[in-house]
């Protein structure tokens, strides 16, 4: 890496699930690739690699966004949460747990991405209906369940949650 | 797939921007980077050098003036989506902005972005068209003004030349008599539309004055239906069908003539939003 002409290669800082991390990335690197290979993050996924699929949905600044569309050496002064950070802080258990209960994952590709996109749609506060879960999680493709036991676990924990608050 | 190498230059004024464009004739603005950084993925585009603008002050935003409602060139989808102003005073964008990409894409997606890359598949090139608006761009002789109907010239071609960056979008205020209407077929919500259909016009009595229809995803560019605009303005939504001058040519989705039937499926669909009054 140290070999790259200047600008090929540029110094990052950034706050990664709480932990601050500094690194020389490639230009051409997107952020979900330096995740993985360079943090060893695994848990977002690498699938379609443009913008399509959503496996590698990541927080930046608290908005969920594709980390395949963006570079890491954008991320330079940013916070990012995946799926390992969400995991660990407890924030996404219950829909973790809602989605085993429910069958609604199989082979797991796409869950981590899901996850993110669901507790997007639901850190919004209210309860969303069936049709607005569907549209939030359009843009994340699973090829095993057909969707309805993750819409089934997302809509039953938006409930819990909204039960628990009042 | 990976990107090529490329060099990487964040910029912090609209004038280093375009001095870099003008010593590296391959290099691309990164802006929202939802459209180019998946060419850049798929090899599609090899740029030796990306000048990433996101750290330009003061192009980001929403202003009304004068009965226009300017938007900065850097607004992300997601906060045009939910500004009250855009709301208000440009309502066919509100109405057009959720059926763009998805929500991780919407964060963000840039509105100049879009329209500086002309996707003719994409909705708000054609909102641009249907509101009669108008973009600013800077570039080595300074700052010009272009319209709407002189921007779009081919397949992601615009009027901007190597060295321009786009700045920001000028529409037209709605006022009480503006009619919009906005549709658009897509296979899965958030996908680029097979057709869509963007549209103003003016209440005028009964009738409709100034109807302007943009077509997205029948042509190299987005296009005008002039003829179905001169129908539709006689109140007769089935005329406003049978003229339909839009000619759609096959593509990977559809076929040119399931395209031009599912324009006039729209063109009803689009036709009664306009007739209604407006909430």
């Amino acid at each position: 890496m140290s070999e790259l002409p200047p600008d090929l290669a540029i110094d990052i800082s950034l706050t990664v699930n709480g932990e601050p991390v500094s690194e020389r990335v490639e230009a051409r690197k997107t952020l979900v690739d330096f995740l993985r290979d360079d943090l060893a993050l695994t848990g977002s996924h690498v699938g379609c690699e443009h913008g399509v699929c959503g496996a590698c949905t990541v927080r930046v600044n608290g908005e969920i966004v594709r980390g395949c569309l963006m570079l890491a050496v954008q991320c330079d002064g940013v916070t990012v949460e995946t799926i390992e950070g969400l995991s660990d802080s407890g924030a996404v258990a219950d829909l973790q747990a809602a989605f085993e209960q429910r069958n609604a994952l199989q082979c797991g590709y796409c869950t981590p991405g899901m996850i993110a996109t669901a507790q997007d749609l639901l850190s919004r506060g209210s309860v969303p209906s069936r049709e607005e879960i569907r549209e939030h999680i359009s843009g994340n493709y699973c090829r095993c369940t057909g969707y309805q036991a993750i819409v089934d676990a997302v809509e039953a924990v938006a409930q819990q949650r909204a039960g628990a608050h009042k | 797939m990976k990107p090529a190498p490329f060099a990487y230059r964040k910029v912090r004024t609209l004038d280093e921007a375009v001095a870099l464009l003008g010593e590296h004739a391959d290099a691309k603005l990164l802006a929202g980077g939802q459209s180019l950084i998946a060419t850049l993925n798929m090899r599609l585009s090899a740029p030796s050098l990306l000048i990433d603008i996101n750290g330009i002050g003061g192009l980001d935003g929403v202003a009304v003036k004068d009965g226009k409602i300017e938007i900065g060139a850097l607004t992300r989808h997601a906060q045009a989506e939910r500004s009250d102003l855009i709301a208000k005073h440009a309502p066919l964008i509100a109405r057009a902005m959720p059926h763009i990409g998805h929500a991780a894409i919407r964060n963000r997606g840039t509105l100049g972005g879009s329209i500086a890359f002309a996707d003719p598949a994409a909705e708000l090139p054609a909102c641009l068209l249907a509101l009669d608006g108008e973009v600013d761009a800077i570039g080595p002789k300074g700052k010009r003004t272009i319209k709407a109907d002189d921007f779009f010239k081919g397949l992601f071609e615009t009027a901007l030349g190597q060295q321009e960056v786009l700045t920001a979008i000028r529409l037209p205020a709605a006022t009480g008599a503006t009619r919009v209407g906005f549709t658009e077929l897509a296979r899965r919500h958030g996908d680029y539309a097979m057709v869509g259909l963007a549209a103003t016009a003016s209440a005028n009595g009964k009738g409709l004055a100034d109807v302007r229809l943009a077509y997205f995803g029948v042509g190299a560019t987005p296009v005008r239906a002039k003829k179905s605009e001169a129908a539709l303005a006689g109140g007769d939504i089935e005329a406003a069908v049978a003229a339909l001058d839009v000619d759609p040519t096959d593509d990977i989705q559809a076929s040119g003539a399931t395209k031009k039937h599912l324009a006039g499926v729209l063109l009803r669909r689009v036709g009664k939003q306009l007739m209604e009054a407006r909430a």
